[in-house]
């Protein structure tokens, strides 16, 4: 049985996303290799070769693939998909774009964010924003499979993989015009083993000032509820939830978030969590490790003292 | 110009859904329904570009037992024009729905084809990217900003660092993200008007589509609950917690 992951990068550099698929792939068991399908990512492929357990890095290096398109990508691992009985992504927003386009084209049925390897055609995944995991049980001959990077651990960087340079070059319709993306010198949502994350009740984007203070002091992340994105608060980059990132850090602090059901299945498998909020009726209690019933503006500078 | 809006009839988004006792599937008897909230942002979409005077007709469809005409009329209301309705009562996977949007497709030509991203029950996201792998069309998914010039759509749209923009030739397929629009609400005189707006219905085996069973669901559980923690009085009594008793700063 072999495995292909496709590895999550920025041309610059490889995501830990990838090690955690990685991992999911170990427990289906095979050989694995990566794609890195990119341009001029050589640090990437050089990360993907170090993945414990990856004997082989594919390499399609062309500007053709800088962007990452959905629409040739996809061909590109159609057309090495012969070799393989299984297709592995993150649930990124490039693995979710790519991987539904290879299944339809092998004709196959795909998996979205499987949480659990069960056995190595039977999976776990949530539904109804977590409300409910069901226990899949693929029929078909090749699986196509985006991973939740946050259910698993990432696999060390001990391994030797060997490079292999693809050929293939494909060229899509579709055009890159512009790319904006979010400059913080803080951790990735998906990376951090803190994560502090605001909602509605910060009242504005320039009051996400006192969560930034906090986080640079701990080393963490800031993160927001859809409320506080649609209220134009932040970035929608930024959001945790159901249509947003789902994390799982060490500690989550949700501060003037009141716990819609579409929030909490982004964060609930954190490992502690902790709630400050002024309404003791606020939903977001019912998950949390630790409560604090207290005025944010108040709360938040004076943590911010004592840590 | 032509917009097809495939929609998906789900529970809705303020429900919280619970799973039956023999653990065969969640159960949805007697719970509200509605259009899916992304489909909805979807139409939005394709009756604004009506509004604009760049589509010329509003088509959606949907797949489903007979209920889902519940959805296509509220899309109605909402402003499309006329609605199709591909009846079932399986419960399909993503892959077998884009294989029959295909067949609406070959037939309506439509220039542009919009999604919403994923569906709140089955969370796949899935649907809207097959059908452009069926169709071999260009696809841009996860929308918060659509513009279409001529022959040619721009789209912006949500990606995991911040937001990429692509432009492609039409036909090409669309998904929308949360911030491309605030869907209206129906007005009464419309909810009316849309009551007598076409709705075609058709069985699968009409559309000439072979479906194959690709999976069987095994069991739908709770997730583990996670247990209520405790209330601090304080911020100094919740730093000694984390501190000394969960050791997480």
């Amino acid at each position: 049985m072999a495995i292909l992951v496709l590895a999550e990068h920025d041309n610059v550099s490889l995501k830990n996303d990838t090690a955690k698929v990685v991992s999911a792939a170990a427990a289906i068991g095979g050989d694995i290799h990566v794609l890195v399908a990119g341009v001029d990512c050589s640090a990437a492929v050089s990360a993907a070769q170090s993945l414990a357990g990856v004997s082989k890095v594919l390499v399609a290096n062309a500007t053709q693939y800088g962007a990452q398109l959905a629409e040739n990508v996809s061909k590109l691992i159609v057309e090495l998909a012969g070799d393989y009985e299984y297709i592995l992504a993150a649930t990124s927003s490039v693995g979710k774009d790519t991987l539904p386009r290879v299944a339809a084209l092998l004709d196959v049925a795909q998996m979205s964010e499987v949480i659990e390897v069960v056995s190595p055609d039977t999976f776990v995944r949530p539904i109804y924003a977590g409300s409910a995991l069901e226990t899949v049980q693929s029929l078909d001959d090749k699986k196509v499979i985006t991973v939740r990077s946050s259910a698993f651990d990432a696999v060390a960087s001990t391994g030797k993989a060997e490079v292999v340079n693809l050929s293939q070059v494909i060229d899509a319709s579709t055009e890159l015009v512009s790319e904006s993306l979010t400059e913080s010198v803080r951790p990735e949502l998906g990376n951090a083993g803190i994560i502090i994350s605001g909602g509605r009740g910060m009242g504005s984007g320039e009051n996400f000032a006192i969560l930034e203070q906090l986080a640079d002091k701990l080393g963490a992340a800031v993160g927001a509820s859809r409320a506080a994105v649609d209220a134009g608060f932040v970035s929608n980059d930024l959001q945790v939830g159901q249509t947003g990132k789902i994390v799982a850090p060490n500690l989550y602090i949700a501060v003037g978030i009141s716990g819609a059901i579409q929030h909490l299945a982004g964060m609930k498998d954190s490992k502690v969590i902790v709630a400050i909020n002024k309404d003791p009726d606020a939903p977001i209690f019912q998950v949390a490790d630790y409560g604090l019933v207290a005025d944010l503006f108040e709360a938040v500078p004076a943590l911010n003292q004592l840590v | 110009m032509k917009v097809l809006v495939p929609v998906k009839r789900v529970v809705d988004a303020n429900v919280k859904v619970r799973v039956k006792a023999d653990n065969t599937n969640v159960d949805t008897t007697n719970l509200k329904m509605a259009l899916n909230p992304f489909c909805e942002i979807a139409v939005e979409e394709a009756v604004r570009l009506k509004e604009a005077g760049i589509a010329t007709e509003v088509v959606v469809v949907s797949v489903g037992p007979k209920a889902v005409q519940e959805q296509l009329r509220t899309a109605m209301a909402l402003g499309a024009d006329r609605a199709i309705h591909i009846e079932t009562d399986e419960a399909l996977v993503p892959l077998s729905i884009a294989k029959l949007l295909k067949a609406v497709q070959d037939k309506e030509q439509a220039q542009l084809i919009i999604f919403g991203k994923q569906s709140i029950d089955g969370d796949n996201n899935q649907t809207g990217q097959m059908l452009a792998a069926l169709t071999d069309l260009p696809q841009a998914t996860f929308a918060s900003e659509v513009k279409i010039d001529g022959d040619v759509v721009t789209v912006s749209r949500e990606i995991d660092g911040g937001v990429q923009t692509l432009k492609m030739p039409l036909p090409a397929i669309v998904t929308v993200d949360l911030r491309l629009n605030e869907p209206r609400y129906a007005s009464l005189p419309n909810i009316m008007k849309a009551k007598r707006k076409p709705l075609a219905i058709m069985a699968v085996a009409d559309l000439g589509v072979n479906l194959k069973t690709h999976q069987t669901i095994i069991s739908v559980t709770p997730p583990v609950e996670r247990k209520a923690g405790i209330m601090v009085s304080s911020v100094e009594a919740l730093v000694d917690k984390l501190k000394n008793e969960a050791k997480v700063i």
